[in-house]
């Protein structure tokens, strides 16, 4: 899904960002463009175009341009560099919740007027995010799962802990994410392990999760960066257990492919994608009332229909069925990432993880 | 030219005519090149606001982080696996590009347009080709099964083997490139002296041949080197996480995590140390290359 960028997808975007900050004059918009939105390639942004942006349209008269981004990090440098360049790739952004964060650092989001986003109101606390001042920069978007998948043919019974990675029968056959703060493994590995992510308090924690979780790498056989190269790896076989996207592994199997996803019973990682407005967009009213309008029940309940993802919403205010429900999330408790910590020691957790993955 | 050359009464005009050349190769030489490399460097010593972009600066924070055993390691790899896809890439093109010269017309012409083709393709491409040649599902090995050389299917890749394949297939089209106009020029005659004296095609191939082209398979070397180098989608979907190169790293540090300061750096030295290795080898060459050009 959003995670689904093939690589061409991302050069794609890679060149289009890099010609854009070439054909600077263009960007001068006149009013009465469309509003660009980026949601993350592939299947994602098709569904997005199918289901949400068409309602959209009718339901406001804005008009909208879909942006395909590529995963959460790189999309943020590319957003951080149009910025200084004065530009704006996409007005609207999903952001994942660290690169939220970071872009905030930054100060690369403009503030949004809360009067506007009456509908905001019924999302959690941290699904609205906020500048030190008060002023509001982020909006929970939707959540997703990563849980863990296997390849039907190949295990014929699911695993039902993350403690199967570790298991030496596995060895060779796991596909894993292969960053630090997208694959959230060292806090997969201190649930499992260390009875938490309390752990990751101290740096001795961290390490100590971190020489845990290295116990399994032989059982890996590809950290992907590349979410195509593993997904296609899963349904063929090659590669037959690893993390993945809850909703396209279940939209792969409602396909009729041989996966499924399955939640440990330490529980799935939970992540989110917000809605961010870079700081140089000259559509904050429309951007508003896309956000707005993103954040009410239904359409929230229709993206978990339509989408497979975990609405930001609390489930009862929504009408999704306990099936549908079921679908896109679980009551198991969830594995939360650390983004504080990716955020105030990221660079030392990222050679950290170098080094544990590398060596 | 020689109009030119004939009107030297109007010295203005010559002036300009023969500085043009020059001129416009220095405008394009600064615009993409040296313009771009001195953004880098600059970059390169810019300060790295954590968890955010870069500053302007002027310190050497982001060369000290790379003095570190395990970039050091990862550096000296990538310069090993670079020299070795470039030598096996010229020890496999040159026999294939001399027997390709003395073949007729039409088999070299469509040799040479079939290599085009695949210099056509892009490192992604070749990437996903060969892993999935090299997989266990759908790969040889289950040609190698069923011809019952193998019990079972096996998988190729990821590995050093199957990330050195790939490296050798993405620079061999240029090497024959390279190789095929010096190759093509060597006077026929040189050889057929040494088989009229005796020789074996064999013998006069070693004895012969590959001491006069020497210069020629260096440099052809020091251009695959350099081409494999710049490699950064091949050591990931080849090669497992200890084969990542520098060249990965440095696209990790640039794409992911916001650090261009410190990728800038990364690419400076490697720039520096491949120059360097280029320089050696260039005069290590000199000494002994008498026998030089074809």
């Amino acid at each position: 899904m959003f995670k689904k960028v093939t690589r061409r997808q991302f050069l794609k975007t890679t060149t289009a960002a890099g010609l854009g900050v070439l054909a600077a004059p263009a960007i001068l918009r006149a009013a009465g463009e469309p509003l660009k939105v980026g949601t993350y390639g592939g299947y994602f942004q098709e569904s997005f175009d199918k289901h949400i942006y068409p309602a959209f349209t009718e339901a406001t008269g804005i008009e909208v341009e879909s942006i395909s981004e590529p995963t959460g990090s790189a999309w943020l440098v590319q957003l951080q560099a149009a910025a200084r360049a004065g530009q704006a790739p996409a007005d609207v952004s999903m952001m994942t919740q660290t690169a939220a964060s970071k872009g905030a650092k930054d100060k690369l989001w403009m503030p949004l007027d809360s009067s506007k986003l009456e509908n905001t109101s019924k999302l959690p606390e941290h699904f609205v995010r906020k500048y030190d001042d008060g002023s509001v920069y982020a909006i929970g978007a939707l959540s997703w799962y990563i849980t863990l998948v296997t390849n039907t043919e190949t295990y014929p019974d699911a695993p039902t802990s993350w403690k199967d990675m570790w298991d030496p029968k596995y060895k060779d056959t796991l596909g894993l994410l292969a960053k630090v703060d997208n694959s959230f493994l060292l806090e997969v590995t201190a649930t499992t392990w260390f009875g938490g992510t309390d752990i990751m308090d101290t740096d001795e924690g961290i390490l100590k999760v971190m020489a845990k979780l290295a116990e399994l790498k032989d059982n890996v056989r590809l950290w992907y960066r590349d979410e195509g190269q593993f997904q296609q790896a899963l349904e063929t076989g090659e590669i037959p257990m690893g993390q993945y996207y809850h909703d396209v592994t279940g939209l792969a199997a409602a396909d009729g492919q041989p996966v499924r996803s399955t939640f440990p019973k330490e529980g799935g990682i939970l992540d989110s994608g917000s809605w961010c407005l870079i700081k140089t967009s000259k559509r904050q009213e429309e951007a508003q009332t896309f956000i707005n309008y993103m954040s009410q029940t239904d359409i929230q309940a229709k993206l978990a229909r339509k989408v497979g993802t975990a609405p930001t919403v609390p489930r009862e205010l929504t009408d999704l069925t306990d099936e549908e429900f079921a679908a896109v999330s679980s009551d198991i408790k969830p594995i939360i990432p650390r983004y504080d910590l990716y955020n105030s020691k990221g660079d030392w957790l990222n050679q950290k993880w170098a080094e544990l993955i590398a060596s | 030219m020689s109009a030119v050359e004939n009107h030297s009464s109007v010295p203005e005009r010559i002036f300009s005519a023969k500085l043009l050349p020059p001129a416009y190769a220095s405008l394009m030489l600064g615009v993409f090149f040296l313009i771009p490399l001195g953004i880098m460097l600059a970059v390169s010593f810019f300060h790295r606001v954590e968890g955010a972009f870069y500053e302007p600066a002027f310190e050497f924070a982001n060369y000290a982080r790379f003095l570190d055993a395990f970039f050091i390691k990862i550096l000296a790899f990538s310069i090993g696996l670079s020299i070795s896809a470039a030598v096996i890439a010229v020890m496999i093109a040159f026999p294939f590009t001399y027997s390709l010269t003395r073949a007729s017309r039409s088999t070299q012409v469509f040799a040479l347009v079939f290599l085009l083709a695949v210099l056509s393709l892009s490192e992604v491409i070749i990437g996903f080709s060969w892993s999935t040649l090299l997989s266990r599902t759908a790969g040889i090995s289950n040609l190698f099964a069923a011809l019952g050389l193998l019990e079972r299917s096996a998988a190729y890749y990821p590995s050093l083997p199957a990330l050195l394949l790939g490296l050798v297939y993405l620079s061999f089209p240029y090497t024959v490139l390279v190789l095929y106009p010096a190759l093509s020029r060597l006077d026929p005659e040189l050889s057929e002296a040494a088989q009229m004296m005796g020789a074996s095609p064999v013998r006069t191939f070693f004895t012969v041949v590959v001491p006069v082209m020497k210069r020629t398979i260096i440099s052809t070397i020091i251009l695959a080197f350099v081409f494999t180098l710049g490699a950064y989608i091949l050591p990931q979907t080849l090669g497992k996480p200890p084969h990542w190169t520098l060249s990965v790293h440095i696209t990790d540090q640039a794409i992911f995590e916001a650090n261009l300061p410190f990728a800038a750096a990364m690419a400076i030295l490697l720039l520096l140390v491949s120059l360097l290795m280029v320089a050696i080898t260039l005069l290590m060459g000199k000494d002994d290359a008498a026998g030089g050009k074809a």
